[in-house]
């Protein structure tokens, strides 16, 4: 693996939830390095952690224990409006759900996060079309959520968390909605901008096959890293 | 940052375009509300304005009896022409003094008869009344002191009696009464009492007293005070003149009474306005409405936008961004719905101003009041919802269905 810094680290992590006899240990103490340009499947059962250390990765939530270095920044010394403007500048999410915005055109969902960068308009509609036609949408601009197909609305969804270029992309289950064919279309797009761009990719998957794409498989299990190891491919 | 709180907000109203016209509604209708309340309060208390200056202002009506409740003013006796005369010698500073009789009668002329009252008066009547010649003639001091059986008749009397006719020259009989209409008055429209007061029929007082009422009284002196002495006074000197001449001790109350003009004037403005204020009192609670529903309507769509926030600000929206945003969606609406309310009410206003007959009174300040409100509406109102959304958790919210 390369020698450089590593672009995330965690260490000795922990996460728990509630008080007393309802404590829950979603993370157990993880220690986990993830470097530029890795393309990192996260595998395990529910409730074995993986979707709490995805939450801690995109900064949406904090460790209990532990550190989070993000570049070398500790983001649990962040507070709520920092590790806003770390998510904005650095980080690209692409979820289940799609999570775009309704009645609202695959143009402006992609514009979304170059408006709060406060991207001028002409740059901002330049990219966002770029983007569009990186997944290959670049005819249906003008479509909103709801005139678009299942994979059409997660390769939007693609296009908005790439279009500001961010350092890593995180992706929880984003082929869990979809047929195989589609999630192989996604799988390969996420290749892609992994390969070309050197976007740092990290993975939610239940699927071998998915995870199969990825370049390392964490595995996760009652809150501990199981086993981490690299794809035979 | 404002710019894109304005884009961003500015496209979410256009996308639910049936929302924000739900939401601005409440606005719409308080604004308009209260915009046309006031504006056709102001318009009529400017008509009953104009309604006594056209009376004169400087006009005193000096009748008997006391003021007190009705029928409380018997034994009172009568003013003579003589009390008048004495005004008018004794007192400089009256410019004109008429003393009136009337008495209800039917007018007829060939097969038309008309119910109306006849009014027995000298030629100060006409300066004193404010009333004009439309055609014909006055009658003149000799006509009024020899009574001589001329009359002039107010338009809606014309009309009743002659139609089209040109009315001057013309015999008509009141009771036993035959005399010759020398003149026409100019229409002079409804007074503030709501009572036409172009349904009269004037005669020379000695005409009258002699051949309609069979006695010397008079029960009203009308009076015009000078330009530049006050009325007041004048009214204090008519009393006194007048005490004296009816015998009265110091101890008894007048069984007179001196209205001024002004007062009356004064009384019915603040019943105007009184009205108008109760009106304005109903529009801001409309208004108050209107600011409840925006504040409801803002609450339901953060709920139902929770998802929504959640991708804002999981893609990197600040706090800050959120709140600006969604306040800004409310001042927009509230201020747009301010907009739209007030020219309706311009709108609304001249429609109903022509129908209520009264004058159309542009009232810039209740306009701008009007809309400050509903801006602060969107502000207030908007805010604390817009704060909710912008402190959720952002994992929270994109769990959010």
């Amino acid at each position: 693996m390369s020698a450089d810094l590593p672009l995330l680290e965690l260490r000795n992590v922990s996460k728990v939830y509630g008080k007393g006899d309802a404590t829950m240990h979603a993370l157990a103490g993880i220690d986990l390095k993830i470097y530029p340009g890795e393309f990192v499947a996260v595998m395990g059962p529910s409730g074995s952690g993986k979707s709490t250390c995805m939450n801690i990765l995109g900064c949406l939530d904090t460790p209990t224990a532990g550190q989070y270095l993000f570049q070398g920044i500790d983001v649990g010394a962040l507070n709520r409006n920092q590790r806003a403007l770390l998510r904005r500048h650095y980080l690209g999410f692409v979820f289940q759900g799609f999570n775009l915005l309704n009645r609202t055109s695959a143009l402006e969902n992609v514009e979304l996060p170059l408006i709060y960068r406060g991207t001028a308009t002409a740059e901002r509609r330049l990219l966002a079309r770029k983007a569009l036609l990186a997944v290959g949408l670049a005819d249906r601009e003008q479509h909103t959520p709801g005139e678009l197909s299942g994979g059409q609305q997660q390769r939007v969804a693609i296009a908005r968390a790439i279009v500001t270029g961010p350092s890593l992309l995180l992706a929880d289950e984003p082929t869990g909605n979809l047929d195989s064919a589609r999630s192989i279309e996604i799988m390969e797009l996420l290749t892609a901008f992994n390969r070309d761009q050197g976007i740092t990719v990290v993975m939610v998957t239940h699927e071998p096959d998915m995870a199969a794409y990825a370049k390392r498989i964490v595995q996760f299990k009652d809150g501990l890293i199981a086993h981490d190891q690299p794809t035979g491919g | 940052m404002l710019i894109n709180a304005f884009i961003l907000a500015l496209r979410e109203l256009r996308r639910n375009v049936m929302r924000s016209i739900l939401t601005m509604l409440g606005i719409i209708i308080g604004v308009s509300a209260v915009i046309t309340l006031v504006t056709l309060g102001g318009g009529a208390t400017q008509q009953v304005t104009q309604q006594i200056a056209s009376l004169g202002s400087n006009l005193l009506m000096v009748s008997v009896g006391k003021r007190m409740g009705a029928g409380q003013s018997s034994g009172a006796p009568m003013f003579k022409i003589a009390d008048a005369d004495a005004l008018s010698r004794e007192l400089p500073e009256l410019s004109l003094v008429a003393p009136t009789a009337a008495a209800p009668t039917t007018a007829i002329f060939g097969n038309e008869n008309w119910s109306t009252n006849i009014t027995g008066s000298t030629e100060a009547f006409f300066p004193v009344s404010n009333q004009q010649i439309a055609l014909g003639r006055l009658f003149t001091a000799s006509e009024a002191r020899v009574g001589a059986t001329v009359c002039v008749i107010g338009q809606t009397v014309a009309t009743k009696l002659f139609g089209a006719q040109d009315p001057v020259g013309n015999r008509i009989r009141l009771n036993k009464l035959s005399c010759v209409v020398i003149g026409l008055l100019k229409p002079k429209g409804q007074s503030t009492m709501g009572s036409d007061q172009d349904d009269l029929i004037v005669v020379p007082l000695r005409t009258f007293q002699r051949r309609i009422a069979g006695n010397q009284d008079v029960s009203l002196i009308k009076v015009s005070v000078k330009d530049g002495f006050d009325t007041d006074q004048a009214k204090q000197r008519i009393e006194q003149t007048l005490r004296s001449r009816r015998h009265l001790a110091s101890n008894e109350e007048n069984n007179f009474n001196v209205l001024d003009m002004k007062e009356i004037a004064a009384m019915l403005s603040t019943t105007t306005q009184t009205l108008t204020g109760l009106l304005s009192a109903v529009g801001a609670v409309s208004l108050l409405v209107g600011g409840i529903g925006i504040m409801n309507i803002m609450l339901v769509s953060v709920t139902e936008r929770t998802r929504e926030i959640g991708i804002r600000l999981a893609i990197g929206a600040l706090e800050r961004e959120v709140l600006l945003q969604f306040l800004v969606e409310a001042v927009v609406l509230s201020s747009l719905g301010g907009i739209i309310g007030i020219v309706l009410a311009l709108s609304a206003s001249v429609l109903l101003a022509s129908l209520l007959q009264v004058p159309f009174v542009f009232q810039g300040g209740i306009i701008v009041i009007a809309f400050l409100f509903s801006a602060s509406v969107g502000v207030v109102f908007g805010y604390f919802p817009a704060r909710k959304a912008a402190r959720l958790d952002p994992i929270e919210a994109l769990r959010h269905e």
